[in-house]
């Protein structure tokens, strides 16, 4: 798995749940972890499910269906400039957006554990939010593969 | 016990729920036999509780296992709280 090709954006001027996640997809388009029509079914699971994808508060983790156009999995990481409201009622708003890319067999749990392993520890969510420096959130999910 | 976790697609947070429910099992000694389900696979399924995050399980009221819904997916603290509080539950209602 490789995740020294992480996407970084910090600071996306996005303002609306759509336009963010589009972002973020868009991250995952150039990192050739999906297809563009990976993104818009992100998008539209968004407008059918809800804002369930806030799974902890700030950090939202849009997915669509590894059928719906995922090449490999992955993930991306965007950090929005302004707080977004995706609506949910305790999570809100979003500061962080990281699209995932799984797979139908499930192989993707190793890359969901490293992901939950960071995301759940503060100091690491804390640096997520407040660095300027790409190579440090890089090094934050590649020191997991130790 | 069996265990399923639910969300919208059964590769996100139902996947991540699972890992975490079985790490917290293992430490207590609980053997968890779980399962990652999205939500419109859920009806019929046979098992002792579903898990969801709040926003997903809201939706399944129709339904006669028990549902437990957990607010912060990266929490820990809450998604053991409430295992724990389950079993406790369920060990009173055998009596």
């Amino acid at each position: 798995m490789q995740l020294e090709n992480t996407s970084v954006s910090l600071d996306d001027e996005s303002r609306t749940p759509d336009n963010a996640i589009r972002a973020a997809g868009q991250l995952l388009i150039e990192d050739e972890l999906a297809e563009p029509r990976y993104v818009e079914a992100m998008i539209e699971a968004f407008r059918d499910l809800g804002p369930y994808i806030v799974l902890a508060p700030g950090i939202a983790m849009p997915h669509a269906r590894p059928d719906a156009g995922a090449i490999r999995e992955g993930f991306a990481v965007l950090r929005l400039a302004t707080p977004v409201e995706f609506g949910h009622p305790e999570n809100d708003p979003v500061r962080l957006v990281i699209p995932l890319v799984g797979s139908g067999d499930h192989s993707h749990i190793d890359l969901l554990k490293r992901l939950s392993r960071v995301l759940m520890d503060p100091d690491a969510v804390d640096t997520l939010l407040t660095t300027d420096d790409i190579a440090l959130v890089t090094a934050l999910f590649n020191d997991l593969k130790n | 016990m069996k265990i399923i976790t639910t969300c919208g697609m059964g590769v996100g947070t139902s996947l991540m729920l699972l890992m975490e429910l079985q790490a917290i099992g293992a430490k207590h000694g609980i053997t968890i036999d779980g399962e990652a389900l999205d939500i419109s696979s859920i009806h019929g399924q046979n098992c002792d509780v579903i898990f969801g995050s709040n926003e997903i399980v809201k939706s399944l009221n129709d339904i006669t296992v028990p549902v437990v819904g957990i607010k912060n997916i990266l929490d820990k603290t809450e998604i053991e709280a409430k295992l724990l509080e389950f079993i406790r539950s369920t060990a009173t209602g055998r009596e």
